[in-house]
């Protein structure tokens, strides 16, 4: 791969090689130094146009475990907000020699657009509602670490689906390894259609003999803006003890954060142990080291 | 390539790994507080040869490990082809031990400064030794073998291919010659 985006045009062996990786960097992630110096001489930017904690920080950290010298920019205290567009601002990091560039940004495209302006290898760290590829990497790992193979596996994702780009890129990624993915929400949160996936208003049945169960955030913004009303939300959607006993027996229970605790997840399950919200953020680590590997080690400088 | 000769036979390899197994209790005075780690992929089986070794005359039993030495290449941010990682596996504490870091073949001795490399970022461990089947020369670090099973002296367009059962199907050693292009 050269950069990034999403998972279009991806084979299962790529898929698989890259986890293989992760594993690997697993392991480094368990010893005493945590580093190792693979990626010396590199430079990596978080280029954050939107804001972001626990992403820009798992792949700032990924970056430093790997020994790569990491800068990092932020849309809210910079010259955007003196008007310097998206493409200036990647052009003037590029004068600084930066060889790969996590992007985010709240308008899809932008990772795309920005392979055209920049040399460095471009990694999406999340565009507007389309595609969040290393979320979903570390879901597929962390779903391999508790399911042994998704071959065959019946994985449903709950929740604000439309607006979703950790859902799109599961949807894209998910049934390259086998998995059967369904996606459920209240039907002004659905989509259309979403090829590669299972569409379906009603919680039960997209729960109904799940090998695993993914939560994803009600944002607060789909309320204000009318598609859904809260009391109506946790009364037939909220993931419960009750609703889950529908799922195989400890189905494993993942969201990519950040939580609303008893809004879309029983706040009891989220601590409990079906939760695999830890090992998501410990294993994002390890998949943006391997991403990051197999993106700058062997490329041309 | 032109095959060359034949450096070793599966009964030469047997002998030499054996020697090196006496050599090295000879140098640890016994087997307490020792380890063996093998580099991969064929230091690995070599290092649990000369574990069964050990075994077979000491009746005792020394730890091994795999060691992928990848992350630490130094060539990693100039090659061309991205090199697989594959797992390191110690399954011990290498710290206050006496470690036989085992491999194939010694020649530039980089593979050899980056295994020591990782060995350091894992635990620090009383004393390292390097053990190969094959020092071919050629080196470009000041970096020596302890035990050796067979110094070569070789050309630099010679290619040494050890061969063992556990991956090639066979134990042999040969010596190859690449032919101009």
């Amino acid at each position: 791969m050269r950069h990034l985006l999403d998972f279009q045009g991806w084979t299962r062996p790529e898929v698989e090689n890259l986890l293989d990786t992760a594993r690997v960097m697993a392991e480094v992630l368990e010893r005493p130094v945590k580093k190792v110096p693979a990626l010396q001489g590199f430079t990596v930017a978080t280029v954050f146009f939107e804001p972001s904690t626990r992403t820009r920080i798992s792949f700032e950290l990924a970056a430093r475990r790997m020994s790569a010298d990491v800068v990092s920019f932020a849309a809210q205290a910079s010259s955007l907000q003196k008007g310097e567009s998206y493409k200036d601002t990647l052009l003037t990091l590029e004068a600084m020699g930066i060889d790969a560039y996590i992007i985010r940004a709240d308008s899809a495209g932008v990772p795309h657009q920005a392979t055209r302006w920049v040399k460095g290898v471009v990694v999406n760290g999340g565009d507007g509602r389309r595609a969040h590829p290393t979320q979903a990497l570390l879901d597929a790992y962390t779903l391999l670490e508790a399911l042994g193979t998704l071959e065959g596996k019946k994985i449903a994702i709950v929740g604000d689906i439309l607006h979703s780009r950790v859902a799109r890129s599961n949807v894209e990624l998910l049934p390259l390894l086998g998995a059967e993915v369904w996606v459920a929400g209240p039907p002004t949160l659905l989509p259309q259609t979403l090829p590669g996936a299972r569409l379906t208003p009603h919680l039960e049945e997209a729960l109904a003999e799940a090998d695993a169960v993914m939560v994803l955030r009600l944002q607060k913004e789909r309320m204000e803006a009318g598609l859904i009303h809260l009391q109506d939300y946790i009364a037939h959607y909220q993931v419960t003890e009750e609703r889950l006993r529908k799922a195989k027996p400890n189905a494993p229970l993942l969201h990519p954060g950040p939580m609303n605790r008893d809004i879309e997840l029983e706040g009891t399950l989220a601590d409990s142990e079906r939760s695999l919200v830890n090992r998501q953020v410990r294993n994002g680590q390890a998949v943006r080291m391997a991403v990051l590997y197999h993106l700058l080690v062997g490329k041309e400088r | 390539m032109r095959f060359k000769a034949e450096l070793l036979n599966a009964e030469e390899m047997r002998r030499a790994l054996y020697r090196i197994a006496h050599e090295i209790v000879e140098a640890n005075k016994g087997v307490e507080g020792l380890g063996l780690i093998g580099i991969h992929t064929r230091g690995i089986p070599l290092a649990e040869r000369i574990a069964r070794y050990i075994r077979e005359f000491e009746g005792k039993e020394v730890p091994v490990g795999i060691l992928d030495i990848t992350l630490y290449r130094d060539d990693l941010s100039e090659i061309g082809v991205r090199p697989q990682v594959r797992q390191t596996r110690i399954p011990f504490d290498i710290t206050g031990k006496a470690l036989v870091l085992v491999d194939d073949v010694l020649y530039t001795g980089r593979t050899a400064r980056a295994a020591l490399d990782a060995l350091m970022d894992l635990g620090r461990p009383r004393r390292i030794y390097l053990a190969v089947l094959v020092d071919r020369g050629h080196r470009e670090l000041p970096i020596r073998a302890d035990f050796v099973g067979k110094n070569v002296p070789t050309a630099k367009n010679e290619v040494v291919k050890v061969k063992v059962e556990e991956v090639d199907g066979e134990d042999r050693v040969e010596l190859w010659e690449k032919e101009e292009a």
